[in-house]
């Protein structure tokens, strides 16, 4: 490794391994959520190597920033993104959904120091942040509260719950990104329940919205130092993302919301990866 | 075990539940700074206006939102705080039920769910308030406690308990004024069921403000029918005190359950459970028989649906008869 590298090319090639350790993990658990994980990498990448105060080796931290992933299936691209930075053995991603492993299909906080919440029934994880949040603001504590959902939570009513709750009580110690790559289970957002226009509905629920790339690591920094200097209200940062992403067969195809690689397809997506992480490490 | 004098008419006291719940939470408050009080647009009905007064900073309204109310205090709890949640229990958990379960319960959060306003006796509200089914839906949820106490006086020491209980915690309480059994000598520890009345022929197990019917019963079974019956105070449903219910049952040999609450699925239910596996007696179970309420005066309402002492006197001899063949 070089130490001349540039830090967004650093990012890349954390994600482009967090997306390796996605397809390893899901073709060893036979089952999961590819198209979500993967189109998260870069959102995940920055938090865990340029946002979090985090301690990979003291989880439990009393300081550190709260990340909870409320959109519990895509998972696979939270535990590669700890395992990458140093939390467990990567290894161990293999055990992703097998018997006895604490990489349970859907994240259990009793098992897995760090995971901060148990999550999966969709729309319950920014409500939980906001609880989060508000002890923080009480203490007086400086730690920030980060909350990943996927667009189709925007579908449930405890979301609205918690967005009506977040601006009450202005929390902007809270920051929501929301996965927007317009897939769900049984097709488009915009057909199964329309959502647009999302951002001018955070805009009237009273909080700041901000629109950006999901896979331009510019794009997501600033957003982030945006969401971190803005007073007095919550920030959600809509990021715009390619289901799939990364894997040239998985792109922007629904079917892949929630189904794994077989052993031929993680490998064609595998060598892809390495090609890539290859061409970036190139780059000096 | 020392009891107010419920038999004296003159000495009797009548104070709702839910005011031993107002006055366990701000001394609860007093005794632990984490201890914060969410309410989800409810503050008087569910008494918890003194702590609102006392600790403002500490209290928090979020409106008519009962998923956020126990899934935002998770998020609290996550932060160390010991939230004490109220709303009417037909919300709070009837419409919470898989917050409670997962964000909860699975997750493993300090959250105490208060459910204000349970059993028939909300009365004038009718069956849309009126929430006979909570025990059901939260028994089979583990790492839960579910609390039942059987007056204002113990619903206090219960507040005051399960903030000390590190855990998650379903209290369930009344609307209505009710006949103060307990005083403030009465042990209170959750998990050990009470025995309110010694005796040998059968033992009603009750808990919640039938209790006090189940004492009057007790004592006309044992002026006009001879009959000398054990009072069991089942306050915690769960974990319920497995070793109080068997000794109950072996003493008596047959066993009358009473509750404000649906027969199918409530405390009755889970004694039965227990029983059957370790020592079948013959079992009665008083409570709702699966119907929904409606409008009328608790009184009327306990009455028409089979909880008055009357009825829990029947019960028992029924049971009697069934021991005796």
């Amino acid at each position: 490794m070089t130490t001349t590298r540039d830090p967004i090319t650093e990012l890349k090639l954390r994600a482009n391994a967090i997306r390796q350790g996605i397809i390893e993990s899901l073709v060893a658990a036979g089952s999961g959520h590819s198209a979500g994980s993967l189109d998260m990498a870069e959102v995940f990448a920055a938090l865990y190597f340029a946002v979090l105060r985090h301690d990979p080796k003291n989880p439990e931290w009393a300081e550190r920033d709260r990340l909870l992933l409320s959109a519990g299936h895509i998972c696979p691209v939270r535990y590669s993104a700890m395992a990458e930075a140093g939390y467990f053995p990567r290894e161990e991603l293999l055990t992703l959904r097998k018997f006895g492993t604490r990489l349970q299909g859907h994240p259990e906080r009793t098992l897995l120091p760090g995971s901060e919440s148990t999550s999966g029934p969709l729309g319950e994880g920014l409500a939980q942040s906001g609880g989060l949040a508000l002890a923080a603001k009480m203490d007086r504590k400086e730690w920030r509260v980060y909350c990943v959902v996927s667009d189709a939570e925007e579908q449930c009513g405890l979301h609205w719950e918690a967005m009506l709750f977040a601006a009450k009580f202005q929390l902007d110690n809270l920051c929501c990104i929301v996965d927007r790559n317009f897939i769900q289970i049984d097709g488009s957002t915009e057909t199964v329940m329309p959502l647009e226009p999302l951002r001018a509905k955070y805009e009237a629920f009273n909080w700041h919205a901000i629109d950006c790339d999901g896979h331009d690591f510019v794009a997501l920094l600033a957003a982030f130092d945006e969401a971190r200097s803005t007073k007095g209200k919550p920030t959600v940062i809509l990021a715009n993302t390619m289901p799939g992403k990364g894997v040239a067969f998985m792109e922007n195809d629904f079917l892949w919301h929630g189904k794994p690689p077989n052993r031929e397809q993680a490998d064609e997506a595998l060598r892809e990866l390495r090609d890539d992480a290859a061409r970036l490490q190139a780059v000096r | 075990m020392q009891l107010a004098a419920y038999l004296d008419p003159a000495a009797l006291q009548q104070i709702p539940t839910r005011d031993g719940f107002g006055q366990g939470l701000v001394e609860a408050a007093r005794r632990n700074e984490n201890v914060v009080a969410v309410c989800a647009d409810l503050v008087e009905s569910t008494r918890m206006q003194a702590f609102r007064d006392a600790f403002p900073e500490r209290f928090i309204e979020i409106g008519v939102q009962e998923q956020l109310l126990v899934a935002m205090s998770a998020g609290l709890a996550m932060a160390g705080k010991v939230p004490f949640v109220a709303s009417y229990a037909m919300f709070c958990p009837g419409r919470a039920w898989e917050q409670i379960r997962t964000n909860m319960c699975l997750n493993d959060t300090n959250v105490k769910v208060a459910g204000a306003h349970a059993g028939v006796s909300v009365g004038p509200d009718g069956a849309t308030h009126q929430a006979i089914e909570d025990i059901a839906i939260m028994r089979p949820i583990p790492r839960l406690t579910i609390v039942v106490p059987c007056d204002s006086v113990q619903t206090k020491k219960a507040t005051l308990a399960v903030a000390e209980l590190d855990g998650p915690v379903y209290l369930r309480f009344g609307r209505e004024k009710s006949p103060v059994v307990t005083t403030d000598e009465t042990p209170f520890e959750i998990g050990k069921a009470q025995v309110f009345r010694d005796g040998k022929d059968v033992a009603i197990v009750a808990c919640g403000i039938v209790v006090y019917d189940a004492l009057i019963a007790a004592e006309r079974l044992a002026r006009e029918d001879g009959l000398d019956c054990l009072v069991l105070n089942n306050h915690t449903v769960k974990p319920m005190d497995a070793p109080a219910i068997l000794a109950a049952a072996r003493t008596c040999g047959a066993v009358v359950t009473v509750e404000e609450h649906q027969i199918q699925g409530g405390m009755g239910s889970r004694v039965a459970e227990i029983l059957v596996a370790e020592h079948p007696v013959p079992m009665e179970f008083v409570g709702v028989d699966d119907r929904f309420g409606q409008s009328g005066t608790p009184a009327e309402l306990l009455a028409h649906y089979g909880m008055s002492a009357d009825d829990i006197r029947a019960a028992v001899l029924r049971a009697a008869a069934r021991k005796r063949g």
